[in-house]
């Protein structure tokens, strides 16, 4: 039973181990060197005896210390196998292999001798190989578009693998396509549009929403219940099937090419789901703050303003943001409603673009991080309540 | 009293909620149900337009004359297709100015020139020629008879208001041959799409249940596809999967796992050789299903690890005394701790998934065999210039539509029924 816990202990790891490099080796010849092979069978042995060694020394002294002089031999052992490689290489190759006997310091004699801990063990690594791969998946396309928007026609051209970013050639030249982006295709305008529309649409959303809500939460009367749940029933209902309709009256009325029209369409599409995410909160605010209030001689309005606004700050930032994100990156209705470029949100110009004669790909890539970039740092510096604001009204998308 | 108070708590309901009720009524049930209207009528395009009757004014010196001028309207029908009846015509003038000879459809009194023009056939187009003088015997200003723009009125027919309907639109839809394809098609595209975004985001979620170096980190990468825009993802991985100068392909080929490229978007079927079976694998629409599990698994992820993070450690650490090993302890306690919530996630993507439009439109634009029924809808509405075709495929989506819905309610009943 031990031994061959240790035996899987040893395969796994070092396999691991070798896949990283293999990963590593793989991303540099992209970076034209020239590997001749991956040296599989001196690897793995080696990786296997650093394994069985990390398994001796156990905790017997400082794990810090362990895992560098580890990495530092492993790394070492493959900068003498391999010829002519420049020290960044081994130096990516170090960073792996601390990373690799980081995880598997803390894995002794006595952790081995339990059940199952072979299983355990694969499933770690498995767990590790699958961050790795899901990020590298995610990452990738982001990444690509970063690096296309940086680089000249010729450059795409003549090597479509080349992965690397260019500072050397200086800051105006780097940042080029966007310069045009900007000043050629108008998107300063766009982005204002874009934001108009956007923030337009969470302030006339929450005004909207906030009284619906507490009416909902709160307040007794008369079809209550058919309220909430047509509420749930009609944000089931897609735009596409809004479109033809909506396009026709909109034609008619001369709503087309406004973002007043597009306005109307934003707000009636986010309004369901920010009262249902509201209303929600909204019942949990104890209801003996309200009553005081009432006491204290508040109306309807007072008691809203002064006593649920504040305290449900949270969620309403939740919901702003949301919506934010909704209307942003909302697509269908802008390549619907809008024809005439000075009325273009980002979405649609890019989209206009991408359709137009043949615009280089740069700038394609320049508009798609521009549509892009703002949304990201958004989230992450909000992510936490878009978090909570996508789960609650990630239903739709 | 106490009646009194739920009187006013009554009002004040209505009060706070009818200004939301009447916007997505207007905006979102109207449309709905205009939708049916629509489908029942034989309706293109360029009917959409209201007919209006225009007129260009031209001003014209009279020659040795300076104190008279000719005034023209080029009158037309902006319409191709529909007649406007009883136009009528306004236009104002500046003081001491009067017409010599007057048409007897027009009247002219204090300043302002009126006309009663009748009927106007489609495509009509008329010239109407007034000259004036002046009463003082002044020169007349050009530029100031310019400046006032003639008004004019008419009635026509809307199209969308008639009473004629028609079951052509339906009949067309349902006998089209390739109607049994676009189902299915949007079925298949449906399906896959949802189990794929729900398994990897189970495995997602199952790796980020665990403690490693940067877990919040990775939790908000891995909801990067689904919070960036889809054009600017779109476009980027049309550029990633393009057959000449796409990294994929171009990757492929440098490691010599594949000869020549291969068209990921625009080719409809690619034929695979399994244990010796030849294989059709409609390659464009799996594409696209993968673009689409690529950019929804991080909501699935975002769902099930929140039910993950939910389950009490007691029953892994019941688990282990029991000598369970991992996969016995995924397949018995996680997976009944999270099926209620795969069910609903089903459901809902499945919804959203059979509705998809933007992508499909922004990869493909429906072509290579990905056109599913809501591409199916802009198509006819708007490539062909169909309207009323259009309406009426949107109809087909709304009757899946409340299908799906039907069970998922049902479904959401029995839950809570559970709990």
């Amino acid at each position: 039973m031990k031994i061959k816990n240790i035996l899987t202990y040893c395969v796994i790891s070092s396999l691991f181990l070798f896949s990283l490099i293999c990963i590593w080796k793989i991303l540099v010849t992209l970076q034209g060197i020239e590997l001749i092979n991956f040296n599989f069978n001196k690897l793995f042995i080696f990786g296997i005896i650093l394994c069985v060694i990390n398994l001796l020394v156990g905790k017997k002294f400082n794990l810090n210390i362990k895992i560098t002089l580890l990495a530092l031999l492993f790394s070492i052992f493959d900068y003498f196998i391999s010829i002519n490689l420049p020290i960044w290489y081994s130096f990516g190759i170090f960073l792996i292999s601390l990373f690799f006997f980081n995880t598997i310091k803390n894995y002794d004699k006595k952790f081995l001798s339990k059940n199952h801990s072979s299983q355990k063990l694969f499933f770690n690594f498995l767990t590790l190989f699958g961050i790795t791969l899901f990020s590298f998946v995610i990452l990738f396309p982001f990444y690509m578009m970063l690096v296309t928007s940086f680089k000249t026609q010729a450059l795409l051209l003549l090597n479509p693998l080349d992965f690397s970013i260019n500072f050397a050639q200086g800051l105006p030249e780097l940042f080029k396509s966007y310069f045009i982006v900007f000043k050629d295709y108008n998107f300063g305008r766009y982005m204002l549009t874009s934001t108009i529309v956007s923030l337009g649409t969470v302030i006339i959303t929450l005004i909207f929403a906030i009284p619906a809500a507490y009416a909902v939460a709160r307040l007794k009367f008369f079809g209550k219940n058919f309220l909430s749940t047509s509420i749930l029933i009609i944000y089931l209902f897609p735009a596409i099937v809004l479109v033809i309709p909506l396009y026709t009256i909109f034609s008619q009325l001369g709503l087309r090419n406004s973002i007043e029209g597009l306005l109307i369409v934003y707000t009636a599409t986010t309004l369901p789901v920010a009262i249902y995410m509201l209303q929600g909160y909204f019942k949990s605010i104890p209801k003996e703050l309200e009553e005081a209030g009432i006491i204290d001689g508040q109306n309807w309005l007072g008691i809203i303003f002064k006593i649920i606004l504040p305290l449900s700050l949270p969620a309403i930032s939740s919901v702003a943001l949301y919506v934010f994100m909704i209307a942003w990156n909302e697509f269908l209705f802008s390549l619907m409603f809008l024809d005439r470029p000075n009325t273009f949100t980002l979405s649609r110009a890019i989209q206009f673009l991408n359709v137009g004669a043949e615009t280089p790909r740069q700038y394609l890539m320049a508009g798609s991080v521009v549509v892009t970039l703002p949304i990201l740092i958004i989230f992450v510096y909000f992510e936490k309540y878009l978090v909570s604001g996508l789960t609650a009204g990630s239903v739709k998308g | 009293m106490s009646s009194k108070l739920a009187k006013i708590e009554k009002r004040t309901a209505y009060l706070l909620i009818l200004p939301s009720v009447l916007l997505v009524f207007s905006i979102i049930l109207f449309p709905i149900f205009s939708n049916i209207w629509i489908s029942f009528k034989n309706v293109e395009l360029k009917d959409l337009r209201i007919p209006e009757p225009r007129a260009k004014k031209l001003v014209k010196s009279i020659k040795d004359n300076p104190n008279q001028i000719k005034v023209i309207y080029k009158l037309r029908n902006s319409s191709l297709t529909q007649e406007i009846t009883n136009v009528k015509f306004k236009d104002k003038y500046p003081d001491d100015i009067e017409p010599i000879d007057l048409d007897n459809k027009c009247q002219f009194k204090s300043n302002l020139l009126k006309c009663e023009l009748g009927n106007w056939p489609k495509k009509y187009r008329e010239n109407l020629e007034i000259v004036f003088q002046n009463t003082n015997n002044q020169e007349i200003s050009k530029k100031e008879l310019k400046s006032f723009k003639p008004k004019l009125s008419g009635k026509s027919q809307n199209i969308l208001l008639t009473y004629e309907f028609t079951l052509n639109n339906f009949k067309k839809v349902i006998k089209d041959k390739a109607f049994i394809d676009l189902l299915s098609t949007t079925f298949y595209y449906t399906f896959f799409g949802t189990i794929g975004a729900i398994v990897f985001g189970i495995l997602a979620a199952q790796m980020v249940n665990q403690k490693f170096f940067g877990r919040t980190f990775m939790r908000s990468v891995l909801l990067f596809p689904y919070v960036a825009p889809v054009v600017a993802l779109a476009y980027t991985w049309e550029l990633l999967l393009d057959p000449t100068s796409g990294t994929l392909n171009n990757l492929l080929i440098n490691y010599q796992i594949i000869d020549g490229p291969i068209n990921l978007l625009g080719q409809k079927y690619v034929t695979l050789n399994i244990l010796g079976f030849d294989f059709k694998l409609r390659l464009a629409l799996t594409t696209v299903i993968i673009f689409e599990i690529w950019r929804y698994f991080p909501l699935a992820f975002l769902f099930i690890l929140a039910r993950l993070q939910a389950v009490p450690k007691e029953l892994y650490e019941a688990a282990d005394v029991d000598g369970a090993n991992p996969i016995q302890k995924f397949l018995n306690i996680t997976l009944p701790q999270i099926l209620a919530v795969i069910s609903i996630l089903f459901m809902i993507r499945f919804i959203w998934n059979f509705n998809k439009f933007e992508d499909i439109f922004l990869l493909t634009g429906g072509a290579s065999g990905t056109r599913t029924l809501p591409i199916n809808v802009y198509q006819q509405g708007f490539s062909i210039g169909d309207i009323g075709m259009g309406s009426a495929v949107s109809i087909v989506i709304v009757v899946f539509l409340l299908i799906f819905m039907f069970i998922y309610f049902k479904l959401l009943g029995k839950r809570a029924d559970e709990n």
